[in-house]
């Protein structure tokens, strides 16, 4: 499959901190690659770097095997993670804007038409909704028919309807062909939406491959849920891998059957007990140790 | 180029003239002050000037008593034709030369050349028993005449500077300017488009706030209103490009203002806004001339006041030129997208 994008060793250092430290991947054509990690974890700086729009201390970024330049600004397609847009201007006006500055142009019925933006086109910017707003700093990125599609934490801030909107959006620019790069902190967006991730903490990437491999390689089996407060004794003698989060025991195993057998002495409650696939929240809080949100 | 170039512009024309109470200030500020200073100074002023032929910029009181007389204001001036046609308009009182062969000049249709007139010839009626006496004829230039030029040429220095000083400002803390950097636009053509969009719309205010004050207030206009349309739209390029400079990195409002006023008063005390600075030093007059106004204001007023042609102001819309050259070359080439 051909490689789209290429980040090499990436590294961005500002006084006292290192942002971001050896930083690569790359994403093949058609793929979403999914960027995860916490608030702080480096994920904005790495993809503003190669987005152009600051430099990296040191590092490269190839786009098509060629150095990042004329090409990449012209067939990329960037939402960042805050945009003012100019005040006064209508949905219409601004999508017209951004358009005229590329040389490809994506058909604007089209790009309407996707972004659900029809009913909003001579609605002044500073009247729109936060989902109303994100369709429309989407559309923005696409009005150069983008090979490549940079999603900068797209979802923050809007209701669980909005997110899900925004997801069947995100699919249909993939079915047209596009790359996509997801930045994300919800692990549920990721698993829903990417191909590939790579999971970012304190400025590092710390874990990449499909979200499927990564979980299969960390996790044989599933995790059983109960709450502490039902115990009562500890699960010292318990044979399996045992987490404790907010008040929460995590059983990991591979015969639920034998699990639950062994739990059973233990616990006042067996109605509390759930059972369920682990997910990226768990193989990043396995890696990280802190909460996601943090 | 050009189609960005013109996408920025538009969407710039847009959001200003949409924006009503900013665009009503700028066409109102200007009209106010006309209006107000031309009724509440267009009477006779009580200093009187009296213009001094000389080779020297220094007056030596020595050389004639007259010179020692309280309450008037000496100005030494090397340019006869120039102090001529100010006393034919009331804007000098009295020229007088000493010398082997001592003359004045005064206009007879002016009240106070007539009492400048009566203190020379009693300062020393022995030495001013020889002095040779000519008139200059001419109708005096009221100060809504002197000051209108001043008063568009401040509205436009503001609109072009706060204008866009403040709103590229604004772009960078809001990212918006973060959002263009990730296109194929580029900094020359971001500045241009910010250059055409303010020139346009300021000229345009000025345009009609000049026609309108004009027609109400019957302004003196002595040459070609092509002439005098070409100086405001190369002064408008010139004083939006020194907005940019100042605005080219900085990243907050406050410093911005800060930096807009160090240029602005300094431009505006010096350029001759409110009052023409003859008689001020030489250092101060070479000073002046590093700021875009002063050649605007000399332009329109010597378009609209003394009949200049094209070729006349041609010195000054070159230099204009040259500094709007200098300003948008430095402003592209320091121009910051982002906030860090």
């Amino acid at each position: 499959m051909t490689t789209v994008l290429e980040a090499r060793d990436l590294v961005k250092e500002y006084p006292g901190v290192i942002a971001v430290n050896g930083v690569s991947f790359s994403v093949a054509e058609g793929v979403c690659f999914g960027l995860l990690g916490p608030n702080g974890a480096g994920k904005t700086t790495t993809v503003e770097i190669i987005e152009g729009v600051i430099s990296a201390t040191s590092g490269a970024v190839c786009y098509y095997g060629e150095p990042a330049g004329t090409r990449f600004r012209q067939e990329a397609g960037i939402q960042f993670q805050n945009t003012a847009l100019q005040d006064f201007l209508t949905v219409r006006e601004t999508i017209q804007m951004f358009r005229a500055l590329y040389d490809r142009k994506a058909d604007l019925d089209h790009i309407i038409e996707q972004c659900s933006l029809g009913d909003l086109l001579d609605r002044d910017n500073r009247k729109l909704s936060g989902g109303q707003r994100q369709r429309l700093l989407l559309a923005v990125a696409l009005v150069n028919r983008p090979r490549l599609v940079f999603l900068d934490e797209p979802t923050t801030g809007l209701d669980p309807q909005a997110r899900r909107n925004f997801w069947d959006l995100v699919q249909s620019i993939r079915a047209e062909g596009a790359s996509i790069v997801l930045t994300t902190h919800y692990m549920d967006e990721a698993q829903v939406l990417c191909d590939d991730i790579a999971i970012m903490d304190a400025g590092e990437i710390i874990a990449q491959g499909s979200p499927n491999e990564l979980l299969r390689q960390r996790y044989q089996g599933l995790i059983i849920e109960l709450p502490i407060s039902d115990l009562t004794d500890d699960l010292g003698q318990i044979e399996h891998t045992v987490h404790e989060k907010l008040g929460i025991v995590e059983v990991v195993t591979s015969d639920v059957g034998s699990s639950l057998q062994q739990l059973s002495p233990h616990v006042t409650n067996l109605n509390h007990i759930k059972i369920r696939q682990p997910n990226l929240e768990d193989l990043f809080l396995d890696l990280t140790g802190h909460s996601l949100r943090a | 180029m050009f189609r960005r170039i013109y996408a920025i512009f538009q969407g710039r024309n847009r959001e200003f003239l949409r924006d009503k109470a900013s665009f009503a200030w700028n066409m109102l500020l200007p009209v106010v002050l006309i209006f107000g200073l031309s009724f509440a100074l267009g009477g006779d002023r009580n200093a009187y000037t009296v213009g001094v032929l000389q080779d020297s910029d220094v007056i030596v009181t020595e050389q004639h008593p007259f010179l020692d007389t309280r309450y008037m204001r000496f100005v030494p001036t090397r340019d006869k034709d120039d102090a001529l046609r100010k006393v034919s308009r009331h804007q000098l009182d009295l020229l007088v030369e000493f010398g082997d062969a001592p003359r004045y000049w005064v206009n007879p249709d002016s009240s106070k050349g007539y009492f400048a007139e009566l203190a020379l010839l009693q300062s020393d009626a022995l030495a001013t028993a020889t002095i040779e006496k000519e008139q200059i004829t001419g109708a005096a230039i009221r100060y809504a005449d002197w000051v209108l030029p001043g008063i568009l040429g401040m509205n436009m220095m503001f609109s072009c500077m706060f204008g866009v000083g403040y709103v590229v400002v604004r772009y960078r803390k809001n990212g918006f300017l973060k959002r263009l950097r990730a296109t194929p636009l580029t900094s020359f053509e971001f500045i241009s488009a910010q250059v055409a969009s303010r020139m346009v719309l300021i000229t345009c205010i000025t345009v009609i706030v000049f026609t309108a004050t004009h027609m109400i207030l019957d302004t003196r206009m002595e040459g070609s209103y092509f002439t005098l349309f070409l100086v405001a739209i190369v002064g408008a390029i010139s004083m939006v490009s020194l907005g940019l400079i100042i605005s080219a990195r900085v990243t907050s409002e406050e410093l911005a203002g800060g930096l807009l006023n160090m240029v602005n008063w300094p431009m505006m005390l010096l350029s001759g806004v409110w009052f023409s600075l003859e008689g001020a030093g030489s250092f101060v007059q070479n000073l002046a001339r590093i700021f875009p106004l002063t050649h605007v204001l000399d332009a329109a007023r010597s378009v609209m006041l003394d009949g200049a042609t094209l070729g006349d102001v041609a010195p000054s819309l070159l230099a204009l030129t040259a500094l709007s050259a200098v300003f948008i070359g430095i402003g592209a080439r320091v121009f910051r997208w982002g906030q860090y």
